[in-house]
């Protein structure tokens, strides 16, 4: 029975550390890094985008610091109207530490 | 299925975008229950879906910028954030974080620091652990003596008591923060986000993991203000994150975007999950958060110690950090739901 159970465990951690590995075998695959964006892939805004980031990190930095936030706060006010629809009350919580 | 995967323009990979939307919900809902940015959920989980560790990286810091901004929002309709506290530790936290970045640029150049970062962020993990479980067996404690002398039990007592103790220092000037509900002396944020900070420098992490517990213990901060004072931080130090990397051209925007619609979502549930879990349920869920995450650091070392089976150790601590993420998610979630069905029923039972 004991030797059973080993057996068990000895199978269960084999899975445990031999799976993950060979279900993430495919991440390996991608360790280069692009330095220079390739263009000829986009047309359209996409062409521009890489073309910006090409041309000039700082204007590329820039844009992004700018978008993160706009797109971030459009997105929270859309969940908000979202959430208002739902019905729940968004403005006051009466639980404390307990 | 093509149309499933998509060209990233800068990164130069295609990248499966439900992928990236799943990823952005799962730490959106635990980046908004939780107040904290969640780097070390994503960045593995960017990695797997096949960016380069750099772009990975990068990308994760703008998400979460946008990320928090969404949760601020929402803490902020709650009362959840306390502004002033916020701002005032932010001038900690850069100061801190600019120190500890430089201290191991200095340890780098004496030798091998890598693996002395490790054990250090282990000890704090578990001694972070430790103090979250220690304050609700104490505070459970307290409970069953108020219940055994027949006293009501206290809704608003703590388990551990740390700050009142540091509150009683009154070096000038005193500051009373309304929303967190307190007064103790300025120097006492400012001086826990220099020493939060510095860890995160030292670590290379964000911070929210020990910025939030700190709040609570050492600076006084009730858990519900404490994590959304902490998200208001972690938006504002990872747009700085997130200009830094950008400039250094490793952010793939149209990626942290598609995780900004999956992250808008997570983040209100995790938001008002909050509105239905007790402090001490926040608590008693981000001590097991950080117990996983030491799992997921000791089977990297394990790696290192290993290196034949290194690859299997990597692979399952990737495994175990994303295990988490789904397994708490779907917790936070279905409490979410639970309490939003009891209290549109009780509206319902008003009218």
């Amino acid at each position: 029975m004991k030797s059973r159970l080993g057996k068990v465990m000895l199978w269960l951690w084999t899975t445990i550390l031999i799976l993950p590995s060979v279900a993430l075998a495919g991440a390996a695959k991608t360790a280069q890094i692009v330095i220079v964006a390739d263009t000829r892939k986009f047309t359209g805004w996409e062409a521009w985008w890489t073309n910006l980031y090409n041309e000039s990190h700082l204007y590329f930095t820039l844009l992004t610091i700018i978008l993160i936030p706009a797109i971030g706060l459009a997105f929270g006010l859309m969940a908000d109207l979202v959430m208002h629809f739902i019905g729940l009350d968004l403005k006051s919580r009466e639980l404390a530490e307990h | 299925m093509e149309w499933l995967y998509v060209l990233m323009p800068i990164a130069g990979v295609k990248i499966f975008w439900p992928g990236l939307i799943i990823l952005g919900v799962g730490v959106g809902i635990i980046g908004g229950f939780f107040g904290m940015g969640g780097a070390w959920m994503v960045t593995p989980g960017l990695n797997i879906l096949g960016f380069p560790m750099a772009f990975a990286i990068g990308t994760d810091i703008a998400h979460m910028a946008g990320k928090s901004l969404i949760s601020t929002m929402r803490h902020g309709k709650f009362g959840n954030v306390d502004y002033k506290l916020g701002l005032i530790m932010l001038v900690g936290t850069v100061v801190g974080f600019e120190v500890g970045a430089q201290m191991v640029m200095w340890l780098e150049r004496l030798g091998n620091v890598d693996k002395v970062v490790r054990y250090i962020y282990l000890a704090l993990l578990a001694f972070i652990a430790w103090m979250v479980f220690h304050d609700v067996n104490k505070r459970k404690a307290k409970d069953r003596a108020a219940i055994a002398a027949g006293r009501e039990v206290d809704k608003l007592a703590t388990g551990i008591d740390w700050a009142k103790s540091l509150h009683k220092l009154k070096i000038p000037p005193m500051v009373t923060f309304k929303v967190g509900g307190f007064t103790c002396s300025a120097w006492l944020p400012i001086a826990v986000s220099f020493l939060t900070g510095w860890l995160a420098g030292i670590l290379g992490i964000g911070g929210g993991l020990i910025r939030m517990p700190s709040l609570i213990y050492l600076v006084g901060c009730p858990t519900h203000v404490a994590v959304g004072t902490d998200l208001f931080e972690v938006a504002i130090s990872g747009l700085y994150g997130a200009g830094t990397y950008t400039y250094k051209g490793r952010t793939e925007l149209v990626a942290a975007v598609v995780m900004l619609v999956g992250a808008a979502v997570g983040a209100q549930v995790g938001t008002v999950a909050t509105k239905y879990i007790k402090g001490y349920g926040i608590r008693i869920v981000f001590g097991i958060a950080v117990v996983g995450c030491m799992i997921s650091i000791i089977l990297k070392l394990m790696a290192k110690w290993w290196p034949a089976v290194g690859a299997y150790f990597d692979g399952a601590a990737t495994v175990v950090i994303l295990g988490l993420v789904a397994a708490m998610s779907l917790y936070i979630f279905f409490k979410m739901v639970a309490g939003a069905k009891r209290e549109l029923a009780a509206k319902k039972a008003k009218a």
